[in-house]
């Protein structure tokens, strides 16, 4: 039903359905619905993520309500760092201060609430599947997606170290550019690499779902708001038959 | 006198408020031609969005914090905390692009019917007032989630009144950069003023409208032609006909409406832009700056004059175009029906340009596509300027005595 509506406007409104923006490496391909792909990511999040990048937007009762958690396994395994005082209705804040983070980072690590709504799905599963070695940034790390991010591979010993092999290729204007040929695992990660790119997809869809906690709820009204609105079309249509059938 | 009881109140209002009279104005005995189209949804249509706007927009003041440190997470806490919040606020800002639409399809309606034409003036100039204010609504209430491309955009727009003069555009923000003195200014006549602006505008719309009667799409004066009664014989009661018929369009536009609004509220980024889910940041500039797509039309044509002074008064004048449009039409015909091929090349012409100018405001400036934006430019006036010349040399046909129906 979600689909067909959706193609349906795509549909309808065809030019202005043009996907915005540069080619991305991957899909992410992510279900929202999958409440254990969600529970992993929220896992991964707290534990890799959450140092440095808070989700102020979100509360953990919430959190723990709609990835079907109970409250005392989200006091006791995702607030890590609370102390005494940690209550459930607390939202996803993180105690680094804004100036020093400006310092080891070179700039303050955004919250990312709002990431998946800002930079898209594609884009963050992308980013976090092309880190790759490169002794000339600071943390010795650079990423395909995200040209000279300031950000560490968290995940490395995940994945495991990869280098990017490039090669050369005339362009269009006839002079030779390095393009992207192919990675090469330098170091094993405590994954294989489809195990990696399954945690990476949980992450981004715990992100996702982060981005709009309200949508997949929002959606299953929507089916009976447009139920009710074909309904209400046809006694509609009919009572103006009605009335029309005496103009002439 | 005095047997049913609903009469005995009607009459104790009737003798102090005309309601029985009003109602019989401008319903129950508003006669209005009997063969409207598909074309005529649009009015009664934007008359549902405006209720939408200010009904959500109602809401939304309830939760929402005009400040600049408080704005960005007063829209967060609407979508995700408040009861209701994510559905009245998608209708809201699907509500906005829904009122462009739907205002763009009726003034096209207006243009291949000739409905500006004498003694239809008024209405037209009401109706473009309204165009313009909303406008105006629409380019304040961006600024108010206070994102990124509300940040960029406001400053993009409010930089061309600084090429008229740097303190005109001083005085519009209230600082010398856009900041909090200015998200609150906006707040205000997003809320306050436009609104009641437009609602004035609106009655003023509908009373010019009922005062002089609707066209219709044969553009023959329906007046012309009355029974013994003194009823126009191609006339129908507004109500019951067309409420019963209005609100078989106001169904099939909410089933588009609301699935937008609950499967594609983003539709796309051109509702929702992606920048705007990042805060406002005045040291951060967008990669592309672009104005929501309902300006970018002008917005072509702006940027497709060398001179950035020039851009503006050629914005200006292509609005001021429209509003001179039932004085530059010299044709003897209205409907679009009955003009020459001349007209009708000119208006496909229009249509191209207008949405070519569209589609180019919303991408880059790079040499070619800017050439391009300046032939449609040209095309743009050319429709309008050489009007007066081309609808009188136009070959007409012969207009028929009743309206076309069935």
């Amino acid at each position: 039903m979600k689909k067909l509506i959706a193609l349906f406007i795509a549909f309808v409104v065809p030019a202005m359905a043009l996907a915005s923006g540069g080619k991305l490496m991957y899909k992410a391909d992510i279900d929202l619905t999958n409440t254990a792909s969600l529970q992993r990511g929220a896992k991964i999040f707290v534990n890799y993520c959450m140092g440095c990048h808070s989700l102020k937007y979100m509360s953990y009762g919430r959190m723990a309500r709609d990835l079907k958690l109970s409250e005392d396994m989200v006091l006791e395994n995702l607030m890590l760092r609370w102390g005494a005082d940690k209550k459930i209705g607390a939202y996803m804040t993180i105690p680094m201060p804004a100036e020093e983070a400006k310092k080891w980072f070179v700039a303050v690590p955004p919250d990312l609430s709002l990431v998946a709504r800002s930079r898209g799905k594609d884009w963050l599963y992308s980013y976090l599947l092309t880190f790759y070695v490169d002794d000339k940034r600071p943390f010795g790390m650079n990423n395909l997606t995200f040209k000279n991010a300031n950000m560490p591979h968290v995940l490395w010993q995940l994945e495991g170290l990869k280098k990017a092999v490039f090669r050369k290729e005339k362009g269009h204007d006839g002079k030779e550019h390095e393009v992207f040929d192919r990675f090469e695992y330098l170091t094993k990660g405590s994954m294989t690499p489809d195990q990696y790119k399954q945690a990476v997809r949980d992450l981004v869809t715990f992100l996702a779902y982060v981005g709009e906690p309200g949508r997949l709820a929002h959606q299953r009204l929507g089916v009976w708001v447009l139920l009710f609105l074909a309904v209400f079309f046809v006694v509609a249509y009919m009572l103006k038959k009605e009335y029309w059938r005496d103009v002439h | 006198m005095m047997e049913k009881k609903p009469n005995a109140l009607l009459t104790w209002i009737d003798a102090r408020f005309p309601l029985s009279k009003m109602w019989k104005e401008h319903l129950s005995e508003y006669y209005a031609p009997k063969n409207f189209n598909f074309w005529y949804f649009f009015g009664s249509l934007a008359l549902l969005v405006l209720v939408i706007q200010i009904v959500t927009g109602i809401f939304l003041v309830m939760n929402y914090k005009p400040s600049a440190t408080e704005a960005f997470a007063s829209v967060e806490y609407i979508m995700r905390d408040v009861p209701w919040g994510n559905l009245i606020r998608y209708m809201h800002s699907t509500g906005a692009s829904a009122f462009f639409i739907v205002v763009y399809l009726h003034m096209f309606r207006g243009l291949m019917y000739g409905s500006y034409q004498k003694p239809r003036e008024l209405i037209w100039i009401f109706g473009m007032l309204i165009y313009v204010a909303l406008m105006a609504e629409a380019f304040m209430g961006y600024l108010l989630p206070w994102g990124q491309m509300s940040f960029w955009g406001a400053q993009v727009i409010i930089n061309l009144f600084g090429a008229i003069s740097e303190p005109l555009a001083e005085w519009i923000r209230g600082d010398f950069v856009i900041a909090d003195a200015t998200l609150n200014r906006f707040f205000s006549f997003h809320v306050i003023a436009v609104p009641l602006i437009l609602l004035g505008l609106v009655v003023a719309h509908i009373i010019a409208l009922h005062e002089v009667g609707s066209n219709n799409p044969d553009g023959i004066d329906i007046k012309a032609n009355k029974d013994e009664n003194g009823i126009p014989k191609d006339g129908i009661p507004f109500h019951p006909y067309y409420t019963v018929k209005d609100i078989v369009g106001v169904v099939v536009f909410l089933i588009f409406f609301f699935a937008v609004v609950f499967f594609k509220p983003e539709f796309w980024g051109w509702f929702l832009e992606k920048d705007n889910f990042i805060p406002a940041d005045p040291l951060k500039t967008p990669e592309h700056i672009v104005p929501l797509w309902y300006f970018t039309p002008f917005y072509a044509i702006l940027r497709a004059v060398p001179s950035q002074l020039g851009g503006v008064l050629m914005m200006g004048a292509a609005i001021i175009m429209l509003f001179l449009l039932p004085w530059l039409d010299r044709g003897k015909v209205r409907s679009i029906r009955y003009r020459g091929g001349i007209y009708k090349t000119m208006l496909t012409l229009f249509v191209i340009s207008f949405l070519a100018l569209g589609y180019l405001g919303t991408q880059p400036a790079t040499p070619i596509l800017t050439n391009f934006a300046r032939v449609f430019t040209i095309i743009y006036f050319v429709f309008f300027l050489a009007m007066p010349w081309y609808t009188r040399i136009d070959r007409t046909k012969p207009v028929p005595e009743r309206v076309t129906f069935k």
